[in-house]
């Protein structure tokens, strides 16, 4: 056995250009100082790291960083999708925040940067192997987003929301650790699958109290992340503070990540017996506060953001039935989980798509009311609003938001979970409550307001933005058409 | 690709397809008038659909499916999903899909001539062919989840056609109460079809398949999973159907609806559930269905009651019409809930003159509505004097609809009754006993409807009403009488191709 590992490149090309974006958007915004310049840096670069893990994820499964048989580093159809998505999701917000980057207050450079360096911690993660790697991956993932919420200058709002973030990630990374470390502690390993392997071979591990307490704070901590009940609290504070680029990225992108980690360490190496029930409660509870809060919501982002915590909701129901359920039931509740959150991030990007083109440049979400009568002046852009917010009710025709929901009830009938199905159909009523009432605002004509509402100067909805909700919306059409696509991509 | 299955892909195409050139049409009328055309192709389609049946082929194998489609297209579309694009039309399903691409070409030529206050005509024709296709497939879909699909794509236009063209007036009161009656209808017919979802998989998941061809008759469910399947099902089809305790969305939906709105809703919408029930409930738990008949029959019979007896107190002509539905629907359930082949085929003779009597009377109370501009009964007399024919159409459809023999309603009410008494027993004969005392209140609140409408002395509404019907109106309405008279007189036009599939259904009952 050679002293020197041997690194598989390739398989981290996605990540070297990832990283390398960061460092390309900040060299050119030094170099050229052209805010142009620097965001075509960035975009080509995302679209780079794109096209590499397309390539990368097509040529088999890849591991690298190994010892014997345990390997940090897994570069398989799963990291493609979730290095791919990431690269997608970046290049949309770039496209949402060049409104907000032409008014000059944001500084460009670092805004790119920092939304390079959470992409890289998105691209590594889907690779992720063991629990060290894992955190890595998810902390570089979330720590520029301290410094991208609190970039509106002068806000407030902005300020608070960052703070907030901070404090909450903070101890939810902290959570994290301390449960890894536990489990460390109690195994002797930290590598996912090699985890898995020891508490299924030994299974008076599992009634160690301790083994209890260390998988209960992994999934805490990691559950901060996705902003599951009663760890959601951070959530509409921070989306509400943040510019509306950003608070789609941590809706989509942040979002995605926190349920790939908690996929990667309850597929690979928690025990179910104690993670699958653990989950189905987060994930009814989830769901239910989310929808039951959101009804109340008269802000367009807040609103936005508890859907958002429903959402949650779903993407971990299939997760709670594992407890119960056979080795086919449980791949299937993989796949179900990731699938629903792919639908979800497309249609939720499209959504904030859909605001931030209604929006005056650089302007917060503002009031529901603020949006009244939006699809009437502006058919096509308030036309893909409303499909995205169907979507998200999960009702034809949004057929993508259908077949997600589809996806995690047969999902959870398939592995005997039959009452939180039940759950997850009662809440997509909710859901469809103030999907609907949303979604009819922005046709209902504008002259039944109170006088004095309509903005001052009418509204032109960037070209930029409105090019990406038109791909976001192509994208979920196609998927919608084809949900066959997302579903191999996903169960791979 | 044969005739058949080219003529399932038009159904569904052909106004899908129109609903985008509509749309992509800019000028109003034009883009009106291509929609009707579209509408009227669709017609042509299913009715050609009847052409070249080859329904008994499959009678060669020893055990013979108890669906026999004349014809089917089966293409795999989402295996991850158990969804397959698979089609098929029978006895039981072609009555349905006629009416459906006649009430809706009725509607679509209706709108070409007069477009309800409140959006462009255009769009409304638009959103008319999107319920027509969802409609549509859900009656032609052969397969669970593709069943479901299909019921869930009609909500939201029809949600919009309620919100955008329906009530009367413009101001805040009348504005917010439409918009509350499409949001009820919208939340109730949702919180029917998440069951109806969770129902499909619960089936998809023991047995493995989602082909309503192969799951028809329970075999290798469980006893379990047929009770558990049928409750949420049946729950799911109660709402849409309506069946009391469940119907409270309906009055408001239907009364706020525009005239085209109000007759897809009350013409076709409905049968969704109760072809729902007979196809996918009944056909796939008969086990459950068994088990569940006695409360089904009771519930129906609960809602003729009822039914009739909050139409008896009905101040508004549309409401009244609207809760009319609520009996006139129970008498097709009751039909169901016995299980037999008399009670099937009334049920299914009852939803198709349902369908025609209700749309008809939906189109007269539009009709009295927009020239009278009130529809309070009290501000309604004597519209015979000012507008005899609009008067003698209203009686027809009346008595129509309260079940004269030699008319379309007569056979599906009768048939439910001696089907009910057929079954024997206590309990069903006293709830045939009940039903046929409903069918008696049915007569009372249709004739107090025609002495206050039609009768007395022209009241101020009535009184300035010219008596000619524009040709437009007699275009949509003359199908509708044509249709009640020649079905009350040849049932057998129902009954005939829906004869071989219901006897087949009910064996696999047994």
């Amino acid at each position: 056995m050679s002293r020197v590992q041997s690194v598989d490149s390739v398989a981290l090309l996605p990540a070297y250009l990832a990283a390398g974006t960061a460092v390309l958007a900040l060299l050119v915004d030094l170099v050229l100082a052209r805010r142009a310049a620097t965001i075509v840096a960035a975009a080509t670069g995302a679209l780079a790291t794109i096209v590499a893990a397309v390539a990368v994820g097509a040529g088999g499964e890849r591991r690298t960083f190994c010892v014997g048989a345990d390997c940090s580093y897994v570069f398989g159809g799963r990291a493609a999708l979730v290095a791919g998505l990431v690269a997608l999701l970046v290049l949309g917000v770039l496209a949402l925040s060049g409104p907000l980057l032409r008014d000059g207050v944001t500084p460009v450079g670092e805004f790119c940067f920092l939304l390079a360096c959470s992409m890289t911690g998105g691209v590594v993660l889907g690779a992720a192997g063991d629990l060290i790697t894992l955190i890595v991956a998810v902390e570089a993932l979330t720590l520029p987003l301290y410094i991208l919420v609190g970039l509106r200058r002068g806000s407030l709002a902005s300020a608070e929301a960052a703070v907030t973030f901070f404090v909450v990630s903070v101890v939810a990374t902290t959570l994290t650790l301390l449960g890894a470390a536990l489990l460390y502690a109690v195994t002797g390993s930290l590598h996912l699958e090699r985890l898995g392997a020891i508490l299924a071979d030994r299974s008076e591990l599992l009634d160690l109290p301790l083994t209890t307490v260390a998988v209960t704070l992994v999934l805490a901590g990691l559950a901060f992340k996705v902003a599951a009940v009663p760890f959601h609290a951070w959530a509409p504070a921070t989306y509400d503070g943040a510019p509306l680029p950003v608070a789609a990225y941590l809706s989509t992108a942040s979002k995605l990540g926190g349920v790939v980690a908690l996929l990667a360490v309850v597929q690979h190496a928690l025990p179910l017996s104690v993670a699958g029930p653990v989950l189905a409660v987060v994930a009814a509870l989830t769901m239910t506060v989310g929808n039951l809060v959101a009804l109340r919501q008269r802000r367009t982002v807040r609103l936005l953001a508890w859907s958002s915590v429903a959402q949650a909701g779903y993407i971990l129901a299939p997760l709670g039935a594992l407890a119960l359920a056979d080795v086919d039931a449980r791949s299937a509740a993989y796949a179900a989980a990731l699938a629903y959150a792919v639908f979800f991030v497309l249609l939720e990007l499209a959504a904030f798509a859909g605001v931030v083109a209604l929006r005056p440049a650089g302007a917060d979400g503002g009031h529901l009311d603020d949006l009244r009568g939006a699809a009437r002046r502006h058919p096509w852009v308030g036309a893909g609003l409303a499909f995205a917010l169907i979507g998200l009710a999960g009702l034809p025709p949004g057929l993508a938001g259908l077949f997600a929901k589809v996806t995690v009830v047969r999902s959870l009938l398939g592995g005997d979970a039959a009452w939180l199905a039940l759950l997850v159909a009662l809440n997509a009523v909710i859901g469809l409550a103030y999907y609907l009432r949303f979604a009819a605002l922005l046709y209902t004509p504008a002259d039944s307001a109170p006088a004095g509402d309509a903005p001052a100067v009418p509204i032109r909805p960037a070209r930029v933005v409105a090019a990406a909700l038109a791909v976001a919306t192509a994208i979920a059409v196609i998927v919608g058409f084809a949900p066959q696509l997302v579903l191999d991509l996903a169960g791979s | 690709m044969s005739l058949g299955e080219f003529l399932l892909v038009a159904v569904l195409a052909v106004p899908a397809f129109g609903a985008l050139a509509v749309a992509a049409i800019p000028r109003d009328l034009p883009a009106r008038v291509a929609g009707t055309v579209a509408a009227a192709l669709t017609l042509v389609a299913a009715l050609a659909l009847a052409v070249d049946r080859s329904g008994t082929w499959t009678a060669y194998s020893a055990t013979p499916p108890a669906v026999r489609p004349w014809h089917a297209l089966d293409v795999a579309w989402v295996p991850g999903l158990d969804l397959r694009f698979h089609l098929g039309v029978d006895g039981i399903s072609w009555p349905l899909v006629v009416l459906t691409a006649l009430l809706t070409l009725l509607c679509c030529g209706y709108t070409c001539w007069r477009v309800p206050a409140g959006g462009s005509g255009r769009a409304l024709v638009a959103l008319l062919l999107v319920v027509e296709v969802g409609i549509l497939g859900t009656f032609l879909a052969l397969d669970l989840v593709l069943f479901f699909l299909f019921f869930e794509v009609v909500l939201l236009p029809m949600y919009a056609i309620i919100v955008g063209w329906g009530g009367d007036g413009t101001d805040p009161a009348a504005v917010a109460a439409r918009r509350r009656a499409a949001r009820k209808f919208a939340l109730y017919t949702l919180f029917g079809s998440v069951l109806l979802l969770v129902g499909v998989y619960v089936v998809v998941a023991a047995a493995g398949t989602a082909d309503i061809v192969a799951l028809t008759g329970g075999t290798g469910l469980s006893r379990g999973t047929q009770l558990a399947a049928f409750t949420l099902l049946a729950v799911a089809f109660a709402v849409k159907s309506p069946l009391w305790p469940l119907h409270s969305w309906l009055p408001d939906a239907h009364t706020q609806a525009p005239t085209v709105g109000s007759v897809l809703l009350a013409g076709v919408l409905l049968k969704m559930g109760t072809y729902g029930l007979i196809r996918v409930a009944v056909g796939v738990a008969p086990e459950g269905a068994r088990w569940a008949a006695p409360v089904l029959g009771v519930l129906a019979v609960a809602a003729i009651l009822i039914g009739s007896l909050v139409c008896l107190a009905q101040t508004e002509l549309k409401r009244l019409i609207a809760y009319s539905s609520v009996g006139h629907m129970g008498f097709v359930l009751l039909g169901i809930a016995t299980l037999t082949a008399t009670g099937i085929q009334a049920a299914l003779i009852g939803n198709v003159a349902h369908g025609i009597i209700t749309g008809l009377l939906f189109f007269l109370a539009g009709a009295i509505k927009d020239r009278a501009h009130t529809g309070a009964l009290r501000e309604l007399s004597g519209l015979r004097e000012t507008a005899p024919r609009l008067s003698g159409l209203l009686a027809f459809a009346a008595v129509a609809s309260l079940g004269l023999p030699g008319l379309a309603g007569f056979w599906g009410e009768a048939f439910a009754v001696v089907a009910a008494v057929e079954v024997g027993g206590t309990l069903w004969i006293t709830l045939a006993v009940l039903a046929a005392l409903g069918g008696a209140l049915t007569a009372a609140y249709l004739l107090r409807l025609l002495r206050q409408v039609t009768h007395g002395r022209p009241s101020a509404a009535v009184a300035g009403l010219k008596p000619g019907l524009a040709g437009a109106e007699l275009a949509a309405w003359a199908p509708l009488v044509l249709l009640a008279l020649a079905v009350g007189l040849a049932p057998t036009l129902v009954l005939g191709v829906a004869e071989a599939p219901v006897t087949a259904l009910v064996e696999v009952l047994r």
